[in-house]
């Protein structure tokens, strides 16, 4: 089995989002960017199943600038055998995404596609649900518990209202949820010996993918700051104020 | 259980801009040598702190051809203003009265940060081997004693110490030289100095804690290029320290302060100096309208010529401010840090190809103009033990009359630690409450850090005595840490009328403060697990 798995760069979650004066965007010059934390989940489930003698290969692939070769190469660290980075420039919205898999998907043939269940930039959480539908192949999304039982998945979804357990055919589609494992770490010697893994370099527009973006963005802007709190002497004064200024009750 | 390990020629301890001048300078001169460099932060330039005022000497000597690589030194000083504050009044210094290591033009406004990062690039390209999120946490010794190399830290630990299911072993990298290049109170080079004596003779290192922020502020009030400073207020004729307040490019300010940890009030907050610092109607007038958007703290050493120790032991050297090679009166520390690099690269090669001892680091070192520069600047720190007047007319007369050249050497007494007075000699300082517009707590400042150390591994902050902090510490200086960290570690907690000291260490933004100042000695800082800290950008 060959699995798929797609890895994107995001500003690291621990950074402080700032966005641009003219609201075109936000600011990331020199601010550190990281791979999406559930791809790394995606790549971790990806190496357990070779690990238990369930996959044979695992490529990782990227969509992006330059500098998005990172997470490949960090993936490759992990243990992913080797790379693809599809080059794009600009903004590139899910179905943009999704075509671009769809492309590599016809031409690696693999079994199984991983990726997060969402990016942590865009939160649009689609690219999965796309690429099954323009693959016409099964999809499990949020999973948080993966088996693989020779032809099928049992996989565990995070819903709402608690688990749900499924049993898809594969190929498929497979987006992760935090909860599916612990990255592991990528140690020094792994480091170095990626560096030496190939990866691939693609033209998006080599693909024949039309990227361009399908949405307008009008604006960008800061949520409103949250007004500080106040402390109320006892219980009528807080109904009052629920009642009077919050208008709640 | 046996760890792995890795021979390089040369491994090099901390990405900043020492290490990454000694990577690059090793490059140039033997293209076939074998150079790593291990970087604690997630990536280089995170963990990175400083003013920065540039002088690019040391840089023209490293890539001589810096301003056709895309460097990120682009804002060259255009004015030069210095203050005397009163509590309202300032009183604009001419600069004409300035000594001459205190003028700026030529110099550029950086982050050292970007430099870094751009530093690391270059170093990259001629194939050094940076890993970032690798912290040195152990020197490793040959049988007869000398540096062998050093261990990088396991990952995966529980807090108990346990190993976790993502265990990953530290590996041994082994260099026929390491070079220790950790920045202030390196907490290898802290153990390196001990064991080899390296101080001896010395006079005791003196520190500073050195307050950042940028802040982005309105058309009107933004002059790219202006640098100021500002001596006095708030800080007493007794506590040495001041600001700075550069205009850099994109709007933004990058403002400061730094104040030297030879304080003796153990009630003085280094971080509400600062804060109430920028209340001043000559700052808050700057600032005025403006946002901040970074926030960050680092010790960094002052004690100069005097203090500065030996910087080679068999198979090391100590580069930079690991050894301490900052220049106080110029408030500068990147070139001299840079070249000491550029010197220690230079040993190095030698050293490897014509079996010369490593002790010509020394003889290079005197040969150079970092010697003379740190030589001529050395007693302007200890002079203003005197108080600021003394200090300012002392230096007027050494630095403008002598240029450094007085046939006496003064000398600094006490270590940092060691100069705190009981607190219940010394006044409280009430500071006021913080109004969310120019003043902020602790809590917010820490968050624009970034700052994040992975969940479940132990504390990083190590307590000699446990129980000190509250049988002895609390007692007798009301316990300092409360207010020296910049970061909000350290904290005293009641619990049924028990005080507790907690020590909050998911925040620490790695600056060595508690490790210097502590009155006991008593904490240890060391690393924590890989990539954690803070996540500085163009700091």
């Amino acid at each position: 089995m060959k699995i798929l798995v797609a890895v994107k760069r995001v500003i690291d979650y621990n950074v402080q989002i700032r966005v641009k004066e003219d609201g075109s965007g936000v600011i990331t010059d020199n601010v550190k960017m990281s791979t999406n934390p559930p791809d790394d989940n995606a790549i971790e489930e990806a190496v357990k199943i070779k690990e238990a003698g369930k996959a044979t290969e695992i490529v990782a692939i990227t969509v992006g600038e330059e500098k998005a070769q990172e997470t490949v190469r960090k993936a490759l660290a992990v243990g992913a055998d080797r790379g693809i980075h599809v080059k794009a420039e600009g903004t590139l919205e899910p179905l943009a995404v999704s075509k671009i898999l769809q492309k590599v998907v016809d031409k690696e043939k693999p079994d199984l596609v991983f990726m997060g269940k969402q990016a942590i930039d865009d939160d649009c959480n689609q690219t999965g649900q796309m690429l099954s539908a323009l693959l016409n192949w099964p999809q499990a999304t949020f999973a948080s518990k993966i088996d693989v039982k020779d032809n099928k998945l049992e996989v565990t979804r995070e819903i709402d209202e608690g688990l749900e357990t499924i049993e898809i055919n594969v190929p498929a589609i497979v987006t992760c949820d935090l909860r599916l494992n612990e990255p592991r770490y990528a140690s020094l010697p792994n480091i170095m010996k990626a560096k030496k893994k190939p990866i691939e370099e693609i033209n998006a527009s080599d693909l024949g993918v039309d990227v361009s973006p399908r949405l307008q963005q009008l604006k960008v802007e800061e949520p409103p700051k949250r007004k500080a709190g106040i402390k109320v002497a006892n219980v009528a004064e807080l109904v009052q104020k629920l009642k009077n200024e919050a208008k709640v009750i | 259980m046996s760890r792995e390990s890795m021979e390089y020629d040369v491994v090099i301890v901390g990405g900043g801009p020492s290490g990454l001048s000694t990577a690059i300078k090793l490059k140039q001169l033997d293209a076939n040598l074998n150079v790593c460099l291990l970087e604690k932060a997630s990536e280089i330039g995170a963990h990175i702190l400083s003013g920065n005022v540039f002088e690019t000497r040391a840089l023209d000597e490293l890539l001589p051809n810096w301003r056709e690589l895309n460097s990120p030194i682009k804002t060259k000083v255009t004015k030069e203003k210095f203050l005397f504050l009163g509590k309202t009044k300032s009183l604009s210094w001419p600069t004409w009265l300035l000594p001459a290591v205190q003028k700026n033009h030529n110099n550029y406004i950086i982050s050292l940060a970007n430099l870094c990062r751009w530093l690391a690039e270059q170093a990259e390209a001629v194939g050094v081997e940076i890993f970032p999120g690798f912290p040195a946490n152990e020197i490793l010794y040959n049988k007869d004693g000398s540096v062998k190399g050093v261990a990088t830290q396991d990952m995966g630990i529980d807090k108990e110490g346990n190993k976790k299911d993502s265990f990953e072993p530290g590996i041994e990298l082994l260099g026929k030289v390491t070079v220790f290049a950790e920045g202030c109170r390196g907490h290898l080079g802290k153990q390196l100095i001990e064991k080899f004596e390296l101080n001896k003779g010395k006079d005791p290192q003196q520190y500073g804690i050195g307050f950042k922020e940028i802040w982005e502020i309105e058309d009107k009030n933004h002059e790219e290029g202006l640098v100021m400073h500002t001596a006095g207020w708030p800080l007493d004729n007794n506590t040495y320290g001041g600001s700075f307040l550069y205009h850099a490019n994109n709007k933004q300010v990058f403002l400061g302060y730094v104040i030297g940890l030879d304080y003796k009030n153990p009630h003085l907050s280094p971080y509400d100096e600062f804060q109430r610092f920028k209340t001043h109607p000559a700052i808050k007038k700057i600032i005025q309208g403006g946002k901040r958007i970074s926030y960050g703290a680092r010790a960094l050493i002052e004690g100069g010529f005097q203090s500065l120790p030996k910087m080679f032991m068999p198979g090391a050297l100590l580069v930079g401010c690991d050894a301490g090679t900052l220049n106080m009166p110029k408030i500068k520390g990147s070139h001299t840090a840079m070249k000491s690099g550029i010197i220690a690269a230079e040993t190095i090669n030698e050293h490897l190809k014509e079996n010369k001892n490593l002790s010509i680091y020394e003889d290079k070192f005197k040969n150079s103009w970092l010697h003379k520069e740190l030589y001529e600047a050395r007693n302007v720190k200890p002079s203003f033990s005197w108080g600021l007047i003394l200090g300012i007319i002392f230096t007027g007369i050494d630095q403008i009359l002598f240029r450094g050249k007085l046939p006496f050497t003064l000398k600094h007494k006490h270590a940092d630690h060691e100069t705190l007075k009981p607190a219940k000699q010394m006044p409280k300082i009430i500071y006021p409450k913080y109004d969310n517009i120019f003043t902020f707590d602790k809590t917010s400042s820490v968050y624009l850090t970034g700052t994040n150390h992975t969940d479940n591994q132990p504390v990083h902050l190590k307590l000699k005595d446990p129980n000190l902090p509250i049988n002895y510490t609390l007692e007798k200086f009301d316990e300092p840490a409360q207010r020296y960290c910049p970061a909000g570690v350290y904290e005293i907690q009641k619990d049924n009328d028990v005080n507790k000291f907690i020590i909050n260490s998911q925040n620490c933004i790695h600056c060595k403060t508690c490790d210097i100042k502590e009155p006991s000695q008593n904490i240890i800082w060391i690393t924590p697990e890989g990539g954690g800290g803070p996540k500085y950008g163009n700091m």
